[in-house]
């Protein structure tokens, strides 16, 4: 399990000083959940276990510039994306994230309520099925997770990575990713949609085989 | 508020990200709305799922390399 780690006044004290057990506390306790994240920018895990290197190496460089504005593990994380980003770029699989297709209309199919004119227009047509308690093993569940967060658009994969997957608070997934709250929720509203609905469409199909 | 209308403000309502008159509309739908709570619910088992995923294999790419470089940029 990862060890508790001390406040930043107390790790970056350290980390200047050269205190390798400190380095090695935060290398360990963050490089598994940016490699994840570095996964959403980059085509390989190769590739992505550079980004995470390269980080680590401009984070070394840096620590004497960190002025503390903000928490040291959103410092790194911007450093990560930031490199990330520039080699899903270079591999020609990121798109610029200004563009803003996916990211408006309805995360529930209109037909499924009630049109208007009808009466209790807006309203379900039929509930959405209860799904089964334990009824799929929890490792095929997890397949089936990763596999619709991985076909989400890159920003709201980077979202859901960041806000649920790695359980970051709200501010600190905005701040990583320098994108307003609001638009944080758009996204990750969407992905959790998307993967819901995934998850849905797996119980109905186990109803009708 | 209708049910296509609550299922675009769940986000909002789990994250903290509504006001106080939005919040109390979609408690309202809620309470009377089996269907919309049942969403709710999945949802949150989504989120709980998705929380629960297994780290990325090879956790730290280059630990010896990278411990070499802090060491030897002092």
């Amino acid at each position: 399990m990862v060890m508790e780690l001390p406040g930043d006044a107390e790790l970056v004290a350290r980390l200047r000083a050269r205190d390798e057990a400190a380095f090695a506390l935060v290398l360990d306790a963050w490089s598994p959940g940016m490699l994840r994240l570095a996964r959403s920018f980059v085509s390989t895990p190769d590739s992505a276990a550079e980004c995470v290197q390269d980080t680590w190496l401009a984070v070394i460089e840096g620590l004497d510039r960190f002025e503390g504005r903000s928490a040291l593990r959103t410092w790194v994380y911007r450093i990560l994306v930031n490199t990330a980003k520039r080699r899903g770029v270079r591999e020609g699989r990121s798109v610029p994230w200004s563009s803003v297709a996916d990211e408006s209309g309805p995360t529930v199919d209109p037909a499924r309520f009630r049109p208007p004119g009808e009466p209790y227009a807006g309203h379900w047509w039929e509930f959405p099925a209860p799904w089964p308690e334990d009824a799929v093993l929890a490792t095929e569940m997890q397949r089936l997770v990763a596999a619709a967060v991985a076909e989400l658009p890159e920003r709201q994969r980077v979202v859901v990575v960041l806000r649920d997957i790695q359980g970051y608070d709200p501010d600190e997934v905005s701040s990583i990713l320098v994108i307003t709250p609001g638009y944080q929720r758009v996204l990750l509203h969407r992905g959790r949609a998307h993967v819901r609905a995934r998850i849905e469409a797996y119980h109905a199909r186990a109803v009708t085989s | 508020m209708d049910c296509a209308e609550f299922v675009e403000l769940v986000t909002d309502y789990l994250e903290g990200g509504l006001g106080d008159a939005d919040r109390r509309r979609v408690e309202e739908h809620l309470d009377l709305c089996d269907g919309c709570s049942t969403y709710l619910g999945q949802v949150r088992a989504t989120i709980a799922t998705l929380h629960e995923l297994p780290p990325e294999e090879g956790s730290t790419p280059g630990r010896d390399r990278l411990l070499e470089a802090f060491r030897r940029s002092l």
